[in-house]
Order: structure tokens, then C-alpha cells, then sequence
């Protein structure tokens, strides 16, 4: 039971980064620009599949920063090209426009790549069990994810709130006009942000890729829960995004753990009941619903605390 | 309001059609099939007013995300829910075993068809009266200016809900109406695929029309069935041309056609016409350059190797042929220069045309 | 502006276009309609399918068609959607296909299977016939059985009869793990498999028993942690395409040593996972045939198939489809569906991998000889690998026809 308990927290911290590695780009968009970015786990994508390529050629490292790079140049030229244009249209067309944006890119994903998996392997460097417990070995890469993980929740706490850029972009945000008048060019500045906002999506898609799977519909697997992350933490909120992506990693490897139904707790239902849609509530194990669980999480926090774990705003 | 989870409410009166089906059957009810709709519409409009309060509160953004929440666990409850969702391969129905009236069976798709173009008459009809009710008026408001209709003592939230509570309503029937068509309703219903197609469609048809939605809707059909016959990535066309709308046409292409209305009216449009059709042969040649360019690259792409001789939007063409590659790079380039003269033209004559109309006082 | 009226005209002027050159070759040729995902995330297979049918149809049409007459391989995209399935099984009807094939999604062929039968019924004279040549529900052939319906592959609980019963003969298995998806199909492989084990191995302690959502998990390590907390030696699994990979992996990171039972290892990029992980002759597969089987004219078809279209066959079962088809209507003398459906119920043949199988009247399920196969290094006997892993598929047991057969629960109306 313990060794149980211990390598669920394990795993469900590992999840957790993962989770917030992706949803940090997201949440610096939508909390700079206003924007929800409907692209951006394709974004995530795109950074898998160039670590992908580039590491064919040159090697993982040098994947793991030219990839974040192009994908983050390649998202200021959609912002430049493509947002710009549908801003004056408001939110909605906004969103609309990655909702599209997002369908576009997989094809084209899948049309350079193929639908099968590729063969993303984890560098040779990081490719041995860093730690054993309990017989169960933990791979060097996902201590590796951890790590970058944090420097980045860190890195971009500090950039936000205490260096100069961090509040000219944060009163751009607010006060377009009054910064323009500044003298900053406010345009630039929020192609930069969304820039690095994809790069930070791509370098959590470059980590990502030899973890999981790199595979044409892996923006569609994770999408999803990537805005459940950022509502559940507060619309915007980085701190409450890094809590939500540990609470639902937690919650999601734990449920799986458990084998506990309602028949186990109260013992099994009447026959004459078997046979109703009421046995299959009866019957289902914890274990099973754990992939919705964070949507009831999401459900249950719009009801009690609308505006998010650490979220300030209502809308 | 953008809702990303309007499927949940179709497929929900979807399935509590094929129920009801079923029920009737079995017990020989006196009710017959052209009825069912209606009660996969209460099944809609029940839900909506179960999960509307909730998702209502908020709208814009926030709204989008709370609808998409909740569809995706809908969704997955399906899955779990077996007994009454029929898991993964869904619950099916005979819709010939019901109580026949006047000898229909609704066994050939033809009987089918006028079943549901009724019951699309009659939604249609009910939809544009409630466009015209006070009710009605107040969602416009609402959608417009939120805050000015607190000051006049309405509660936003409620207006959102109940509008929320109609659509759930024609989401319900259109749901069992699609239900009945194909006497089998699966958790896809729910899906946020369904959503996204309706999200679409309304969107392409052009949001603020009462007509948009049904140009959207019979348009994205004929994409979606045809396109994936021509070509076979189409999802990418799909994306680029929903790109292409929300860029070029922010009214949908409703909002296009009614753009020319105020110069039908001052009798200007005829000088539109010759700036539309000198523009229109570059255009289409940028537009088969790029066909061309993409399905030569997925032809290199996917079927490397393969025989060459292709076959995109009906038209054979042989992709490893050098010649076809110039042809579609110099229509694709050159098309895309000249058309952008001829764009600078058109919208020159647009202004001319449109400040005449104005002058005539016909046009804002 | 007006560019979106070009589209919209340049995509109706196309539309209509293709309408035309198909109809006048209708009348010559034997159309099959083929209905599974040409788009979409199942694309991958889908494609792999449609190039072993027109594979097969041409080695048909150059022995002369079936009865004179040329088979035509009809593609139609369903996107893995029992609706849009519906939508284009009409549509291919309407274009005079008499036979339609799919296998791709029970949930698909539960619909279809559906579709058929109702569209016999209420269209006689004009019957379709539907060939399943990989959707495995149990419940197709037996309480949902068709007339119109014929399945090539064995059912999931054939193929846990044939996995069962090597089992048997191993005693290293002692304590199994059953992992699968949250479905129809993964449902009756773990029900099955508890069942099956209990009558044949009793001593075989069943340690853990999972469901996991279908398609929806991207990381396996808490599935793996409970695995190896249980203490399992064995684990069996229906799971398939990206849930069979992402397992393997999960549980190659994790270190977790024990042999694999899987129907679906080989699908397509299995056969890459299994081999990243490293799992060397440690992941079984059960299946009516593979590539390295000692059967000179099986090789001799890999071969060739191989030479023209760059995959490795998948589907033997497809094989026997389309020559059983052809045979049947031969020996019927028509193309008439319902008269071919006659003839093929109770034929017996000699199928692709060798060994001889018959199709079952009672419910139009195909019998023949099941493989249990490992994947890894290769020796001289086994001379093709897959996706260029340089690993290959190795015999492990052969169940025959015989020890495959189960009852069914099926009454069918015939017409």
C-alpha cells in the first residue's frame, strides 16, 4: 500500500509538470493578450515534431532549443499575419480563428509526418534510471522534466512581476494607448508574447515527445485538459495554473489507483436492479473514471469558486 | 455566446429519441414516429436546464471553456453510463415498428425526408417568431451590450438562460430527427466533433443572420461529404477556409451577400459586376496553383513512390510530372499578384459604389 | 470578399465533376464498397486496407475477374463514425455496390450490420451483402446476427479460446494482469479471458483486472505502478493502436519484466513501440497468420505484396475474403448477394496461411487456424521484419480450426 501511495505521488507529480510545462504558454497568452489560444496544444505539437526532426539531425540538444525557437517564431507570424487582423473583431473571432488554425496545423502535421507514431527517442544522456524504488525504476528524462519544469514556473514568475519588460507587457495589456504613448510599439509586444508563449508550448512538446508518443492526434489528446488546467487554476493566474496542474495530475494518478466502487463499499446491488442503468454507477470502479475527473473537478469549481483556485477575475 | 458543447444536448434528445422508440414499440403506444422529435426536444430542453444555469453565468470566453468542460464529461460519461448510452457501439431502433398513420412505414428514406424537412419548416418558423418576441429582443441586447440591460432592470444571466434553454430545445429535436434518419444513436453524438461542426457551420453561414446558420449548415454538409471524397485532406481545406472566413468575411457569408444589399437597392451593383469577374479568373488561378501545390507536396509526402498519376477534386494530373509543378507554382504566384490588383480594384469600386448608395440615402 | 464566393464556386463547380465518369463503367465490374477511416486518426490503417483490397482485386481481375466480370474496390471514408458510415454505405449503394467491406470499429460494424439487415428488408430484390473482415464484437455473430453479415476474422472470444488454450501448456504463468480499454470490445476480452481461465487454469490467480478509457490516456506509468505492485507475471490486453504503444512504453520505462499477451501488438506502429522499448520476444500476439510463417505460398504473397505496396500484409483474413467471394460466386454462378450469401455458408476452403476453414451457417462466422507469435530478434527462418525495426514475428503455438470453435447464442432470420 505504501509503496503504492509513494510512487502514485511520484507519478502524479511528474503528470502534474507535464501538464503545467504546456498550460504555462497558455496561461501567459491568455493572461498578456486576452486571447485563448485553441492552437495551442498543436503548437505543442509542432515543438514535438521539430525536436523530432531536428534531433535527427543534429542531435536532442540543439532540438531542444532551435525547436521552441521556430515554433515560437512561427506563432509571432501567426499573431503578426493572422490574430492582428481578427483582433478588431473581438474575443470570439479570436478564438475561432485558432479553433481553425488548430484543425490546419494537424493536417499539415500529419501530411509531413505521417499518422503513425514517429520513432522520438530520449537522448542517449538521459536514457538510464536515475533513482529505484520499490523496484520500480524512475527514468533520468522524467526527473529531467521535472526540473525544467520548475526553472520555468520560476523563470517566468520573476520575469512577469519584477523585470521591467514584464510590466511594460503587463500595462500594454491594460493600458494599450497610454503605453503606446510611452513610446513602446504595443503591436511588438504582443507578438512577442504570444511568440514566447508557443516557444514555452513547443519546449514542453520537445520534452514530451520521447516521454509519450509523437503522433499526429497528440494535440487532440491533451488539449481538452490543458483548459481545464487554466480555469480550474484561475483564467490567467500562473501560480494557480502550476497548483491546478499538480492537483489534477495528483487526482487523475491516485483515482487510477484506486479500485474502490460503490459495490465494494455497499455491496452489490439487488438483482432486480442489475440489469438498470443504475448498476452501471453501482459497478464502476474509480480506477475507471479517473481520465474524467478533472472535468468534474472543473465543474465543481465553476459552481464554488468561479473565478478559479487563484484566479482574481470573473471573466 | 460560443458554445463548444451544443452537441451534448443533441445527442442527449438523440438518444432519448431512440429510447422512446423503443418504449413505443415495445408497448405498442399510440404515439406515432413524426411526434418523437418533440420528445427529444423536452430532453434537450431539460438538460439545458439542468447544466444551463451553471454555464450561463458567464459569458464570452469563460462560457466557451465551461461549455467545453462540460461536454468533454458528458462525453465520457457515455462511456461509462453503458446500459442506457449502449457504450462504444450506441443503441439502435426500428423506426418502422412504431403506430402508422395514414399507412406511412418511414421505412424509405424518401418518407424520412419529408419528416424532417417538416419539422425543419416547422423549427425554422418557431425560431425566427422567437427572434420576434420581446425575449427575443432582449438577447440581441444582451449580446450587444450586456451592462445596459442591468440598467434596465433586466438580470443578463436569466436572458442567457433562457436562451440557452431554446437551443438546447432545437438541439433536441434536431438531434432525435437525426436519430430517427439513422435509427442509431452513439456516444459520437456527444462528441466535440459534432460540436465543432455546428460551431462551424454557424460560423461560416455568419453569426447575427437568422438565415447564416442554414447557409452554413447545408455548406459545411456539402464540404464535409464531398470534400473527403475529393480530396483526402481535407480537413486542411476545412481549417483553411474557416481560417479564410473569420479573416476575410467576419460576417460569415450571409454577412457577405447581405454586404450588397443597401447597392441592390441604389441600383449600383451592376458596376460591381465586371470588377467581380476580371478579378475573378486570377483568383481562381491562385486558387488551383494552391490546390495543385498542396496535393503535389501530399503526394510526395504520403505516397512516395506510388503511382503519380493523381487524381484531386475529380481532375487526374500526374504529380511527378516538372511541368505540373511550374504550372502550379506560376498560377499559384502569379495569380496571387495579379488577383491582388485586382482586389485593390474591386474595393475601389466598392467605395464608389457604396458612397453613391449612400448618397442616394439608401445605405448607413 | 468576393474570394469566398470563388471557393465556394470553385469547390460546387468540383463537386459535380466526379459525378459523371463513374456511372458508365457500372454495368462491367463487381463493386465492393470499402468503408473505413481514409482521414482522420484512423487514417493510417484505413489506408493500409484499402491498398490490401485493390491488391487482392487486381490479383482477381488478372485471372480473369469473378465470373467475367472485374472487381472494382470502392473507398469510401467514414472518418470511424458509425453516422458518416451510414451516410456513405448509402451513398455507395445508390452507386450500384452490391458488397460492402469494413473492419475498422465495432461500433461501426454493429451500425452497419444494422443498416444492412433493414435495408434488406425493406428493399427486396435488391440485397446487400456486408463482408467483415476485422471487427471482432462477439455480439455480431451471435445476438445481433445477420443474414447480410459475414465475418472473416475470429471473434474476440475465438481468439481467447485459441490464447487460453496455450496457455494451458505454459506453466510459468501464474499470476495474470488483464488491462484494457473501457469498451464493447474490451469488456468481452476481460470477461472472457476471467472465464476462460477459471475453466482451464485454476490455478492461475488473476492479480488485477483494469479498464482505462478508450484512447484517451498519454501516460501508462500509474497503470504500470499497479501492475507491478500486484505482482503479476503475465498480462493480457485487447488494447489497440495508441494504447498498446503508450502501455509498452510505460511499462519499458518503468522496468516492469513480464510476458505480454496482446491481440493487437502488430497493428500499425506497434511493431516501432515494441521495438523502442526493447521488449525482446516478450509481447505475444494472436492472429490468423503473419508475415514469417512457414507456408511457402503465404511467404510467396508477403513477398510480392510487399514489393508493391511498401507495408507488410495486416490482414490475411482479407485474402481469404476476397477468394472465398470469389469462389462462392462461382460456385453459385451469380453475383446475386443473396444467392452468394447461400453459397458461402457452410464452405469450406483451404485458407490463405494454410490449413483448411469453413464458414459457420449458424452465424456466418468464419473458422480457421489461429497463430500465437512473438516479436523480436529474427533467425533465418524468419526472413521479413516490420516497420524497418529489423525485428520480426516468430511462431510461438498454432491452434487449430477445431480447438477454436465455440458455441453461438445466434437465430437468424433467413430470407
Amino acid at each position: 500500500m505504501l509503496e503504492l501511495f509513494v510512487i502514485s505521488t511520484l507519478n502524479g507529480i511528474l503528470f502534474g509538470m507535464l501538464l503545467f510545462l504546456m498550460a504555462s504558454g497558455l496561461t501567459v497568452i491568455f493572461s498578456m493578450l486576452g486571447v485563448l489560444n485553441f492552437a495551442h496544444a498543436s503548437f505543442y505539437m509542432l515543438g514535438a515534431f521539430f525536436g523530432f526532426q531536428i534531433s535527427k539531425w543534429f542531435g536532442f540538444w540543439p532540438a531542444l532549443v532551435i525547436a521552441p525557437l521556430l515554433a515560437g517564431a512561427l506563432g509571432a507570424m501567426v499573431e503578426r499575419y493572422g490574430l492582428r487582423q481578427v483582433h478588431k473583431y473581438g474575443h470570439v473571432p479570436e478564438l475561432l480563428f485558432t479553433f481553425g488554425l488548430a484543425f490546419a496545423i494537424e493536417e499539415i502535421v500529419s501530411i509531413v509526418w505521417g499518422k503513425s507514431p514517429v520513432d522520438f527517442r530520449v537522448p542517449a544522456l538521459l536514457d538510464f534510471p536515475a533513482f529505484t524504488l520499490f523496484s520500480t525504476n524512475y527514468p533520468a528524462f522524467k526527473i529531467f522534466m521535472l526540473v525544467i519544469s520548475i526553472i520555468i514556473f520560476v523563470g517566468l514568475l520573476i520575469a512577469l512581476k519584477k523585470t521591467r519588460v514584464g510590466l511594460i507587457v503587463q500595462a500594454a495589456l491594460t493600458h494599450p494607448h497610454m503605453v503606446g504613448h510611452l513610446g513602446h510599439n504595443v503591436g511588438r509586444i504582443f507578438m512577442l508574447v504570444f511568440g514566447v508563449g508557443t516557444a514555452l508550448a513547443a519546449v514542453a512538446g520537445v520534452i514530451a515527445g520521447p516521454a509519450l508518443v509523437t503522433q499526429s492526434n497528440m494535440a487532440g489528446l491533451l488539449g481538452p485538459i490543458l483548459f481545464v488546467v487554466v480555469v480550474v487554476g484561475g483564467l490567467g493566474s500562473l501560480p494557480g495554473a502550476f497548483l491546478a496542474s499538480l492537483l489534477i495530475g495528483l487526482v487523475q494518478t491516485f483515482a487510477v489507483s484506486m479500485n474502490g466502487s460503490l459495490a465494494g463499499a455497499f455491496g452489490p446491488l439487488s438483482p432486480d436492479l442489475a440489469t438498470t442503468w443504475l448498476s452501471d454507477i453501482w459497478n464502476v470502479t474509480i480506477a475507471q473514471i479517473a481520465p474524467i475527473m478533472p472535468y468534474v473537478l472543473l465543474v465543481l469549481i465553476l459552481i464554488f469558486r468561479p473565478m478559479g483556485l487563484l484566479g482574481t477575475r470573473e471573466t | 455566446m460560443l458554445s463548444f458543447g451544443h452537441a451534448v444536448y443533441y445527442g442527449l434528445g438523440g438518444f432519448l429519441a431512440i429510447h422512446a422508440i423503443n418504449i413505443i414499440a415495445r408497448n405498442k403506444f399510440a404515439i406515432p414516429l413524426p411526434l418523437v422529435p418533440l420528445i427529444g426536444g423536452m430532453a434537450g430542453l431539460i438538460f439545458a436546464m439542468l447544466l444551463g444555469w451553471v454555464s450561463t453565468k458567464r459569458s464570452g470566453t469563460a462560457f466557451a471553456m465551461i461549455s467545453l468542460g462540460l461536454a468533454e464529461l458528458v462525453a465520457s460519461s457515455a462511456l461509462i453510463l453503458r446500459t442506457f448510452f449502449g457504450g462504444e457501439a450506441g443503441v439502435s431502433a426500428n423506426r418502422t415498428k412504431v403506430l402508422r398513420l395514414f399507412d406511412w412505414s418511414f421505412g424509405p428514406q424518401i418518407q424520412i425526408y419529408y419528416l424532417v424537412a417538416a419539422w425543419t419548416l416547422i423549427a425554422v418558423i418557431a425560431m425566427y417568431a422567437l427572434t420576434r418576441t420581446p425575449l427575443g429582443r432582449m438577447c440581441n441586447a444582451v449580446r450587444d451590450n450586456p451592462e445596459r440591460v442591468q440598467f434596465v432592470g433586466y438580470d443578463p444571466h436569466v436572458i442567457r438562460y433562457f436562451a440557452f434553454c431554446f437551443a438546447g430545445f432545437f438541439a433536441g429535436i434536431a438531434g432525435a430527427l437525426a436519430a430517427i434518419n439513422f435509427e442509431i444513436a452513439n456516444s459520437a453524438y456527444l462528441g466535440a466533433v459534432q460540436s465543432g461542426t455546428v460551431l462551424f457551420a454557424t460560423y461560416i453561414g455568419g453569426v447575427g443572420f437568422f438565415i447564416g446558420p442554414i447557409v452554413g449548415a447545408i455548406f459545411v454538409t456539402l464540404l464535409s461529404l464531398g470534400l473527403s471524397d475529393l480530396t483526402q485532406v481535407w480537413q486542411l481545406y476545412f481549417g483553411l477556409i474557416f481560417i479564410a472566413v473569420v479573416l476575410f468575411a467576419p460576417g460569415g457569408l450571409t454577412g457577405l451577400l447581405m454586404m450588397h444589399w443597401p447597392l441592390i437597392k441604389a441600383g449600383t451593383l451592376g458596376r460591381m459586376i465586371p470588377a467581380y469577374l476580371i478579378a475573378f479568373v486570377p483568383t481562381l488561378a491562385m486558387l488551383v496553383g494552391f490546390i495543385l501545390c498542396v496535393e503535389v507536396i501530399v503526394f510526395h509526402m504520403v505516397h512516395a513512390g506510388g503511382d503519380s498519376h493523381i487524381k484531386a477534386f475529380g481532375i487526374p494530373f500526374d504529380a511527378e510530372n516538372r511541368g505540373v509543378w511550374g504550372i502550379a507554382t506560376v498560377l499559384l504566384i502569379g495569380g496571387f499578384f495579379i488577383a491582388r490588383m485586382t482586389w485593390k480594384m474591386i474595393a475601389a469600386r466598392w467605395d464608389d459604389a457604396l458612397n453613391e448608395a449612400r448618397a442616394k440615402g439608401v445605405a448607413a | 470578399m468576393h474570394k469566398r464566393h470563388l471557393i465556394k464556386l470553385a469547390i460546387g463547380a468540383s463537386l459535380s465533376l466526379p459525378l459523371f465518369g463513374t456511372a458508365a463503367m457500372a454495368q462491367e465490374t463487381v463493386k465492393i464498397g470499402y468503408i473505413d477511416p481514409l482521414s482522420g486518426g484512423g487514417a493510417s490503417v484505413g489506408e493500409g486496407g484499402l491498398k490490401t483490397f485493390q491488391y487482392l482485386a487486381e490479383e482477381l481481375n488478372a485471372k480473369g475477374g469473378i465470373l467475367g466480370k472485374k472487381v472494382e474496390i470502392v473507398g469510401l471514408d467514414n472518418k470511424t463514425n458509425p453516422q458518416e458510415s451510414l451516410i456513405q454505405a448509402q451513398k455507395a449503394i445508390d452507386s450500384g455496390v452490391r458488397y460492402i467491406t469494413q473492419g475498422n470499429g465495432s461500433s461501426v460494424a454493429g451500425a452497419l450490420t444494422d443498416f444492412v439487415t433493414k435495408y434488406n428488408d425493406r428493399n427486396p430484390g435488391k440485397e446487400v451483402l456486408y463482408f467483415n473482415y476485422a471487427a471482432v464484437d462477439p455480439v455480431l455473430t451471435n445476438d445481433k446476427c445477420s443474414f447480410a453479415h459475414f465475418r472473416w476474422d475470429a471473434n474476440s472470444d475465438i481468439k481467447m479460446e485459441a490464447l487460453t488454450n496455450y496457455m494451458k501448456g505454459v506453466p510459468a504463468i501464474k499470476k495474470v494482469y488483464l488491462i484494457n480499454q473501457d469498451y464493447s470490445f474490451g469488456q468481452s476480452v476481460r470477461t472472457q479471458a476471467r472465464a476462460m481461465l477459471k475453466a482451464k487454469r485454476a490455478d492461475v490467480e488473476i492479480v488485477g483486472d483494469e479498464l482505462h478509457p478508450l484512447l484517451k490516456i498519454t501516460d501508462f506509468a500509474p497503470y504500470v505502478a499497479k501492475i507491478k505492485a500486484s505482482g503479476a507475471d503475465s498480462v493480457i490486453t485487447g488494447n489497440w493502436g495508441q494504447d498498446i504503444a503508450l502501455l509498452l512504453k510505460a511499462a519499458a520505462d518503468a522496468g516492469l519484466k513480464v510476458s505480454w499477451f496482446t491481440y493487437y501488438a502488430g497493428g500499425a506502429g506497434g511493431p516501432t513501440a515494441i521495438k523502442q522499448t526493447g521488449l525482446n520476444h516478450q509481447v505475444f500476439q494472436i492472429t490468423e497468420g503473419f508475415a514469417n510463417l512457414d507456408h511457402k505460398t503465404s511467404m510467396d504473397f508477403e513477398k510480392a505484396f510487399r514489393a508493391k505496396v511498401n507495408l507488410g500484409l495486416w490482414y490475411p483474413r482479407a485474402v481469404n475474403e476476397m477468394r472465398m467471394f470469389a469462389a462462392a460466386a462461382e460456385k453459385a454462378k451469380s453475383l446475386e448477394p443473396v444467392k452468394v450469401a447461400q453459397a458461402l455458408e457452410d464452405m469450406k476452403f483451404e485458407v490463405f496461411s494454410g490449413g483448411e476453414g469453413f464458414m459457420r451457417k449458424d452465424d456466418h462466422q468464419f473458422f480457421q487456424p489461429i497463430y500465437i507469435s512473438s516479436f523480436g530478434d529474427r533467425t533465418a527462418k524468419e526472413p521479413f521484419d516490420e516497420e524497418n525495426t529489423g525485428w520480426g514475428w516468430k511462431l510461438a503455438a498454432k491452434v487449430e480450426t477445431k480447438d477454436t470453435i465455440l458455441p453461438t447464442t445466434c437465430k437468424m432470420d433467413r430470407p
